[in-house]
């Protein structure tokens, strides 16, 4: 049964439809799966057996029936932002401990209405700031991989780190993360796994813990292209209940995977080369640049000078949003409520114990960024640059179809590396920032696999609402890489 | 005219106000600004609270567009520029009435620019105050501090509820002309139907800047609008009554001119009216203010509103009592008085055009304003409670017109009107109340007067005043339905007079 659990989605929402495996006998093992990974990989923050079993039961009824959606019977995992009614959801932070949403975020809808089944909430850096899920309330998550001849634990990556480890070590078949600085991308380049977001208003952030507003992009993590694609189907389309989503219809992302990419202009940019980068991550690119030339992509050298300006960028409107986003965590009417003196020492007591030392240190950061004074200086400066950043690539692809680049400047990093300076940690969304500051589709694919035997993945960028050609190139990158090395279970 | 000039005497010479005002109007409208949940007034706490309101993770706000055109109309009732590109702010502050923990506003770009209106003073007089904005925002919750001597409650059914910030520029100088600017602007909302204007609601709120100047001072700031010729200003918070703006108002001048002659300073703060004391203290000063931190809500796109539906709530704008005022007077012959008293109530004004359509307009007029207007004030009641509707006051009006009954009996009438209801034609004819207007009948009643009252028929020949007896004597045997002018008349011939 549990080589099941290896079967891509696409392959296994098959078998279901076939009624060679029931939703709930998959239901059931890939939960005792789960479970079992708990204490050595940590991925999972909530279990809901019966919303499970309930939900893989009313699968099998409807696959009985010839019905069913494209995610029919699959057990998914569901990173702890999205809103899943009755279900814990504390976005890895103590202020949420046992909040139970009372409604379903648009994106799990969708999931449940194409047939998916609820496998459990996944861990995450606290409120999806971080790139290394050690900030999670729970504790971090452990990578399934290690590094050839080393037993040292490994960061997944993150934010969406208990995503990524749950797809990598086999235990679902898909999960949601978000995506705000490349909290999707990143960890799925550390783990083997596809990671992909939308276009800015793709996937409705509704009923999803707000993070950074402008910059939060819902997707999937998945385990090959096609099915990042099948959930990205699933996920997407318009939300009345969200102002900022797209009206625009969902195109066919699945039936863009097939599509031939021969005679696309693939960008490469200069300014994606940055300083102290590992000759294997520039290797790989050069790689991924020679795969697609050999499936008929013509390269083209574009430019893209405001990239050095990302960074600083991001950690200007990032902060700033999120201290604002966060206040709504005053312990007056849901979460953690630590009782003070009075108003303004109950306020204080709950948010400082509420919250962990990097979500503190955002809050910090954007409220400064946006007080009286400051204002201008930075986050209105931030906003200026954002528009030109933006601008560098609609320059670009004017030119060309879709930008290739490595997804991060090295693999996975061991848990226990210190980062005594914040700034090095977040170094790591230096290629994937950018895709969230212009709002436009990104994908990572894992491409190959560093010295010590560590998957690295390669990032493709396209304009805003080309899904399609992101899919497809993807999947030639997926295509030529064949890449199908697994981590050795030891969970 | 009037003299409307106002000078507070002080002990180093005369002194003058300059006032701004702040008023929230809450947006008549179902549905709150950014969410589904209803807005009506008086529903047991927390009961009109949706998932956004309560600021739950993961909620996101979305435009109520009728809002939006409610703030629009009124913008164009205050014949202001509607801009329309306006972009929502966050206000971040903490409160526990605040869920979000920030106030959804429109800081740099409101949906209404500059405009100005005329306001009427009780005389009739008229003065114009300029609008500097009219922004939309969300309202907070209510917190309740009196129910528990260790709790505050929460009550979040205002919370998030539309609310128009309507600023003025400091063009006002009275406490008087302060409390007719706010009369004024009641009326227009109420007119155009975006705000309900009831203060006792707290659908009008209005908060009250207050700075004292030399004479002659503001007309230099005029010159330039340069605020340096104008002395530093408190913000009074939440003024609810037109009474409480003018005792408000009157106290803080005091207190800021006694400060400055004793060498005083103003400081910019942010005042409270304490009604019971009816004085102000203060709240917070300028070093305490928040720093607001606003900035572009990224939840919501920037509002743009095409010109063409602006042009289209333009035109379906109903008249506004300024120029109802003038119609009143120049096309229906009402004194200004009149008209004024009439126009500056939606209700009103809209009781007397029914009653008044077809029937003389002045007649109409003053049967509204006397009669029905006085016996409304005496029961207390609204005209929109009055037991006697447009249509019959109407029908009354016109049964006085076409001489069916006299102006006398037709106060009869209306009590009857009033007590029982019913159609007044039928009241009179039921109860034979038609005035009498045939000659013979009331020569009749005159020639046996004369003839029982020979002497005084004698000395009105030399006192015709004394005639006023026979006029008394032949509406008593009447039962006062006898033409008044015909019995006039025919007493004259018959005693020659």
């Amino acid at each position: 049964m549990s080589d099941l659990l290896s079967l891509s989605l696409a392959d296994v929402t098959a078998k279901l439809k076939a009624r060679e495996v029931s939703a709930t006998e998959l239901a059931e093992t890939a939960l005792n799966a789960a479970e079992a990974s708990q204490p050595a990989l940590n991925a999972f923050c909530a279990f809901d057996r019966d919303l499970t079993m309930t939900m893989a039961k009313a699968s099998d009824a409807k696959l009985a029936k010839g019905e069913g959606g494209l995610l029919e019977g699959a057990p998914l995992a569901i990173k702890d932002l999205f809103a899943v009614k009755g279900v814990e959801t504390t976005a890895s932070s103590n202020i949420l401990k046992g909040f139970k949403p009372r409604y379903e975020s648009t994106v799990t809808e969708k999931m449940w209405a194409e047939g998916g089944v609820f496998l459990a909430k996944t861990s995450m850096d606290e409120f999806a700031m971080g790139s290394s899920n050690k900030t999670a309330c729970t504790g971090h998550v452990v990578s399934p991989w290690k590094a050839e001849g080393s037993d040292k634990g490994l960061t997944p990556g993150g934010s969406s780190g208990g995503s990524a480890a749950a797809v990598s070590a086999d235990l679902c078949f898909g999960a949601t993360g978000t995506d705000t600085g490349g909290s999707i991308r990143q960890p799925a380049a550390f783990t083997g796994t596809v990671g992909a977001k939308g276009t800015y208003g793709r996937c409705s952030r509704w009923g999803a813990v707000a993070f950074a507003s402008s910059l939060d992009h819902p997707g999937p993590i998945a385990k090959t292209v096609k099915d990042s694609a099948i959930l990205m189907q699933a996920m997407a389309g318009h939300d009345p209940k969200e102002s900022t989503s797209l009206p625009n219809d969902v195109p066919d992302f699945v039936a863009a995977c097939g599509r031939s990419v021969k005679g696309l202009k693939i960008g490469v940019a200069k300014e994606y080369r940055v300083d102290g980068m590992p000759e294997e991550i520039d290797a790989l690119w050069q790689q991924g640049i020679d795969w697609l030339k050999a499936a008929g992509c013509e390269i083209v050298d574009v430019t893209l000078p405001h990239t050095k300006y990302a960074l600083p960028t991001y950690y200007i409107i990032n902060p700033a949003e999120a201290s604002s986003n966060l206040a709504r965590y005053d312990g007056m009417r849901f979460g953690q409520r630590v009782e003070g003196a009075d108003l303004t020492d109950t306020y204080e007591k709950t948010r400082g114990q509420g919250f962990g030392a990097e979500v503190q240190r955002r809050i910090l950061m954007g409220t400064y960024v946006l007080s009286a004074g400051y204002y201008d200086a930075y986050y209105l400066k931030a906003l200026k640059v954002r528009r030109r950043i933006l601008e560098d690539f609609e320059n670009a692809f004017g030119q060309v179809d879709a930008i290739l680049t490595p997804s991060t400047p090295s693999a996975a990093f061991a848990l226990d590396a210190e980062f005594t300076d914040p700034i090095q940690m977040y170094l790591n969304d230096v290629f994937t920032v950018t895709a969230n500051i212009a709002g436009i589709p990104a994908i990572s694919v894992p491409a190959g696999l560093d010295a010590s035997g560590l998957p690295l993945g390669l990032q493709v960028i396209t304009k805003a609402l080309d899904e399609e050609t992101m899919f497809a190139v993807g999947a030639a990158l997926e295509d030529s890489a064949g890449f199908t090395a697994k981590p050795k279970k030891w969970w | 005219m009037t003299d409307h000039s106002y000078r507070l005497p002080g002990a180093t010479g005369d002194w003058e106000l300059v006032l701004g005002l702040e008023v929230h109007a809450q947006v008549m409208s179902e549905s709150k600004l950014f969410s589904g949940a209803a807005t009506a007034y008086g529903a047991a706490p927390n009961t009109q609270v949706s998932l956004v309101d309560a600021a739950m993770p993961g909620m996101l706000p979305v435009i109520n567009a009728h809002c939006v055109e409610q703030a629009i109309r009124t913008g164009l009732g205050l014949n202001a520029k509607i801009n329309t590109y306006s972009r929502f702010d966050r206000k971040n502050y903490f409160y526990p009435d605040l869920p979000q923990g920030y106030q959804i506003s429109q800081f740099q770009h409101p949906i209404v620019g500059e405009g100005e209106i005329e306001c009427e003073r009780d005389d009739g007089s008229i003065f114009t105050v300029r609008i500097e904005r009219l922004h939309l925002e969300q309202d907070a919750g209510k917190s309740i501090h009196d129910l528990d001597p260790n709790a505050t409650y929460v009550d979040l059914n205002r919370s998030g509820v539309a609310l128009m910030e309507i600023v003025s520029k400091p063009d006002i100088r009275t406490p008087a002309d302060a409390a007719a600017y706010v009369k004024t602007l009641r009326s227009i909302v109420r007119y155009l139907g975006t705000c309900g204007g009831d203060m006792e609601k707290g659908q009008l709120r209005a908060d009250v800047n207050v700075s004292v100047c030399r004479p002659g001072d503001y007309e230099k700031f005029r010159e330039n609008d340069d605020f340096k010729h104008l002395g530093t200003r408190c913000e009074i918070k939440n003024v609810n009554s037109m009474r409480f703006i003018v005792q408000a108002i009157e106290y803080e001048a005091r207190r800021q001119i006694d400060i400055i002659e004793d060498g005083g300073k103003i400081d910019q703060e942010t005042r409270l009216f304490d009604a019971g004391k009816g004085v102000t203290r203060s709240m917070r000063s300028k070093e305490e203010a928040h720093d607001y931190r606003y900035f572009p809500d990224p939840d919501l796109l920037p509002l743009e509103v095409p010109q063409s539906r602006i042009d289209e709530i333009r035109a379906e704008l109903p008249e506004l009592p300024a120029e109802k005022r003038k119609r009143f007077v120049e096309v229906l012959g009402l004194t200004e008085y009149d008209a004024s008293v009439l126009a500056s109530d939606k209700d009103r004004a809209n009781y007397f055009e029914t009653a008044a359509k077809g029937r003389d307009a002045k007649l109409t007029s003053n049967w509204v304003n006397n009669e029905l207007f006085g016996r409304l004030n005496k029961e207390g009641l609204d005209i929109t409670e009055s037991p006697v509707s447009a249509e019959q006051l109407g029908e009354l009006v016109a049964l006085i017109e076409s001489d069916v009954i006299s102006g006398k009996i037709a106060k009869d009438v209306f009590e009857i009107l009033w007590d029982e209801g019913g159609s007044p034609a039928k009241i009179v004819e039921d109860r034979g109340l038609k005035q009498v207007t045939d000659t013979g009948a009331i020569e009749a009643v005159i020639d046996q007067l004369i003839a029982e009252n020979p002497d005084q028929a004698e000395q009105v020949k030399e006192k015709p005043k004394a005639m006023g007896w026979f006029v008394g004597q032949v509406m008593k045997a009447m039962q006062g339905k006898a033409n008044p002018q015909a019995v006039n008349e025919i007493l004259k011939k018959k005693l020659g007079v």
